[in-house]
């Protein structure tokens, strides 16, 4: 049961079939077919509100609402399921191709018996989640249809379906794409923007929103860059010239290089997380 | 791409403030548009006129003000308006600046009947 639309959501979660379709009060309405037999959750319906007539009299309602409040009461719910829980929650954003699932695969490996759960953020398919729940992880697929960016709607309802244990981590990998997801806020704790060093040393500076919201700047494939002639200082400096306080780490998740400091940045997320 | 997300939450407000306050039809829109937030107004205003077609705003004027860009410099301490993201500031020349503001998106007030 979501807490904040009100709508319920059956499990959906390591292949049980489920069938049920619900209007909810805000906008998009999602329906789940009967032949699903995957846990997907699947978005991108458009429109369906109501207009209500009522009196004639020309006049000016002041509003100040934030455009995005609907998102932001959904991801404040999100935050208090997670503080409850004393989870610590990533929000892994990159490009398409930056390394991100498999930095997380890695991830598992070696954070060996921590609970953790994943939220897998894409517009199609379930290969990335079919490569977490290999790990042995609990993993759930969130397909986005045509939208570009997780929203906190369809997190939430993705950590009801992960029934997450106390203390966990809980890693939420969004959509490839360096624009949109800046904006939405999904509860989590922290962005994790990962750059891999194939990508170009301005890239900081032509997405500048995305590296400005990320409190830690993963800097991944460093094996490669005696290939590319990538300079990671200059990666860096580009790095802090959006966001002075920006943590970079530099790692390579194939060879293991620089992945204890991953490591020890979530795990103090996690007891940061945790109730004196 | 995220302008149509926008614009959904532009007509669930409306949808909400028409059921609250009781009005016909919505004829102005006033956004405030912060200089980082990230939308393209253009973009924006293609999404509201697809979005907002059979709502009680369908075929509001649209009316978008900009909220300037605000940003700490950590070299002098002050919040300085930049125009841009990458700009230095324009104190101290310091190139380490942090945006405190300018990423606002809210609808301001609406004129209905």
């Amino acid at each position: 049961m979501c807490t904040v639309c009100g709508c319920s959501s059956g499990p959906k979660i390591d292949g049980q079939t489920h069938a049920h379709s619900h209007a909810h009060e805000h906008d998009h309405a999602h329906s789940h077919g009967a032949d699903h037999d995957h846990d997907h959750h699947h978005y991108g319906d458009g429109a369906a509100g109501v207009s209500v007539p009522g009196m004639s009299q020309a006049r000016l309602i002041q509003i100040e609402t934030d455009i995005l409040a609907k998102n932001n009461a959904y991801a404040a719910s999100n935050r208090r399921v997670l503080t409850a829980l004393e989870a610590f929650a990533v929000n892994l954003v990159s490009s398409p191709g930056s390394g991100k699932t498999t930095l997380l695969c890695k991830t598992i490996e070696a954070l060996g018996g921590q609970p953790l759960a994943v939220i897998e953020g894409d517009q199609q398919t379930s290969n990335d989640a079919d490569r977490i729940r290999a790990t042995g992880a609990r993993a759930v697929q969130v397909n986005t249809g045509k939208g570009c960016h997780l929203d906190g709607h369809m997190v939430g309802h993705a950590m009801d379906d992960l029934h997450l244990a106390p203390q966990s981590l809980l890693f939420i990998e969004n959509v490839g794409n360096l624009v949109c997801p800046a904006a939405f806020d999904l509860g989590e704790d922290a962005k994790v923007a990962i750059l891999s060093v194939t990508e170009g040393e301005d890239k900081p500076l032509k997405y500048p929103d995305m590296f400005t919201a990320a409190k830690l700047a993963i800097l991944n494939k460093i094996d490669l860059a005696p290939h590319c002639d990538a300079d990671l200082d200059a990666y860096e400096a580009n790095l802090r010239r959006i966001n002075p306080d920006i943590i970079v780490l530099r790692v390579s998740a194939r060879t293991g290089e620089g992945m204890d400091a991953w490591i020890d940045w979530l795990r103090a997320g996690l007891r940061a997380k945790a109730r004196p | 791409m995220h302008e149509m997300s926008l614009a959904e939450g532009i007509r669930q407000i409306i949808d909400t403030q028409a059921a609250a306050h009781g009005f016909a039809r919505v004829t102005t829109l006033r956004l405030e548009i912060g200089r980082f937030a990230g939308v393209e107004k253009p973009a924006l205003e293609f999404a509201l006129d697809v979005v907002l077609r059979g709502s009680s705003a369908e075929g509001a004027g649209v009316e978008m003000i900009d909220l300037p860009g605000r940003a700490l410099c950590y070299d002098c301490g002050e919040v300085v308006e930049i125009a841009d993201r990458l700009d230095p500031c324009p104190l101290c020349g310091s190139g380490k600046i942090l945006p405190q503001g300018g990423d606002e998106m809210r609808i301001k007030d609406m004129e209905v009947i």
